[in-house]
């Protein structure tokens, strides 16, 4: 298990130093967040309420994410790095979990500056809200990486990862606007969590079959 | 089937509230539980291909989730039909199991997509079946996220029949479920059976050329 434990951060480490060098995904992913903020700042007329900014809000994180997915295995596809991978001695169920630590993280980056700039634009953050977005990474993280590894076989990958990503996302976003503007967040913090273990237990025990040839 | 619904139409007591609309609930909700039996039979195919990796059950998961979006399509047309005649609304985010088709049909079409835009050979077959047991397994997640936001975001629900049918209508309600599955499970024959030809035709085809 510890064989384990050091080949996933090994590999999350690899994706981290990657993006440390190239710089090529963190921020296209910040400045994506603010555009958008920006846009929704002139979407919504002035006196909406809060609940509809919340709402956007989502929609940022949602679609932020899916920019940041598209480039999960950029890196791996442009060299041929993925059938060194796949022959490397682990457990390829341990590929998926270091792509998704990285990916959670580089989505919580983009987060720890798209909230404060919600909150200077908007309104002010529940600690529930804050809660969510980072129960709902994790779902994210776990379901997007498993359908880029998928759409990267396909012809159309850009194309494949948003039609496979959004209706699976959709119980995220049910999740997560719950708990941001309901009474009983509680109950959406919940069902954030089971959706993330239900689905992060699939996607690991499916890994395996998606990355070889 | 077609005995179930002259029982519906002559036989079963109209409902109290809705009257003679009630009977299009022989149709739909038959057609919406024989399109979950084709996405969960898909869903076990795609199983049995990945935990045995016999190629045949590429096909036969792919010709229960071809089923299974006709009947979910249906669905949402019946489905939409009686909440025109209910409620006057043609579609309803309150109705919960319209909404849970429609993200259910949604994520179904990517699955064609998916197949169209992959070249065949086994690294589709894995991913089509991996991408139809995440299906099944977003039924039940969807329909407990549709369950709690109907109940918080969208407060007029609608109900309908309870589950205390008088039993002439439980026995046609069983007569034309028995009738749409033995429907499904023959159209799931003759589009296997099409396939499978054309498959080998183009094998035959390829080993000509």
């Amino acid at each position: 298990m510890s064989a384990y434990a050091g080949d996933v951060a090994a590999l999350a480490r690899k994706d981290l130093l990657l993006e440390l060098r190239s710089r090529d995904t963190l921020p296209a992913m910040l400045l994506f967040v603010v555009s958008a903020l920006t846009i929704f700042h002139f979407a919504l007329p002035s006196g909406s309420s809060e609940r509809a900014e919340t709402g956007l809000l989502w929609i940022a994180i949602v679609f932020t994410a899916l920019l940041g997915l598209t480039r999960a295995f950029a890196a791996e596809r442009e060299q041929g790095l993925l059938d060194g991978l796949v022959l490397a001695p682990c457990d390829r169920s341990a590929i998926w979990l270091g792509k998704t630590i990285g990916v959670t993280l580089f989505l919580v980056l983009a987060e720890i500056v798209a909230l404060p700039a919600f909150a200077l634009f908007f309104h002010s953050l529940s600690w529930e809200l804050v809660a969510a977005v980072a129960l709902a990474d994790i779902g994210i993280a776990a379901i997007g990486t498993l359908l880029a590894a998928i759409a990267a076989a396909s012809r159309a990958r850009e194309l494949m990862l948003p039609l496979m990503f959004l209706p699976l996302a959709i119980p995220v976003v049910i999740g997560g606007v719950g708990a941001s503007i309901a009474a009983n967040p509680g109950t959406f913090l919940a069902f954030l969590g089971l959706y993330d273990g239900v689905f992060a237990i699939l996607s690991w025990a499916s890994f395996e079959y998606v990355i070889t040839e | 089937m077609i005995v179930g619904y002259a029982l519906a139409f002559y036989w079963a007591p109209e409902d109290a509230d809705q009257g003679f609309s009630q009977k299009i609930f022989y149709l739909h909700v038959p057609i919406a539980l024989t399109a979950y039996a084709s996405f969960g039979w898909g869903a076990w195919k795609a199983l049995r291909l990945l935990w045995t990796g016999d190629r045949r059950y590429d096909l036969e998961s792919y010709t229960a989730v071809h089923m299974g979006i006709i009947f979910g399509l249906l669905t949402l047309v019946t489905g939409s039909i009686w909440a025109k005649i209910s409620w006057g609304e043609w579609w309803t985010w309150g109705e919960r199991q319209l909404v849970l088709f429609l993200i259910l049909f949604l994520f179904y079409s990517s699955y064609f997509m998916l197949r169209y835009s992959t070249d065949p050979g086994p690294r589709r077959e894995r991913n089509s079946a991996v991408y139809a047991l995440f299906g099944v397994v977003l039924i039940p997640v969807s329909f407990l996220a549709v369950r709690i936001a109907g109940t918080i975001l969208h407060p007029t629900v609608f109900t309908h029949e309870g589950a205390n049918l008088p039993w002439q209508m439980l026995v046609c309600f069983l007569v034309c479920l028995g009738g749409m599955l033995a429907l499904a499970a023959t159209l799931y024959r003759v589009e296997l059976a099409g396939k499978r030809a054309s498959v080998s035709l183009k094998e035959l085809r390829e080993l000509l050329a």
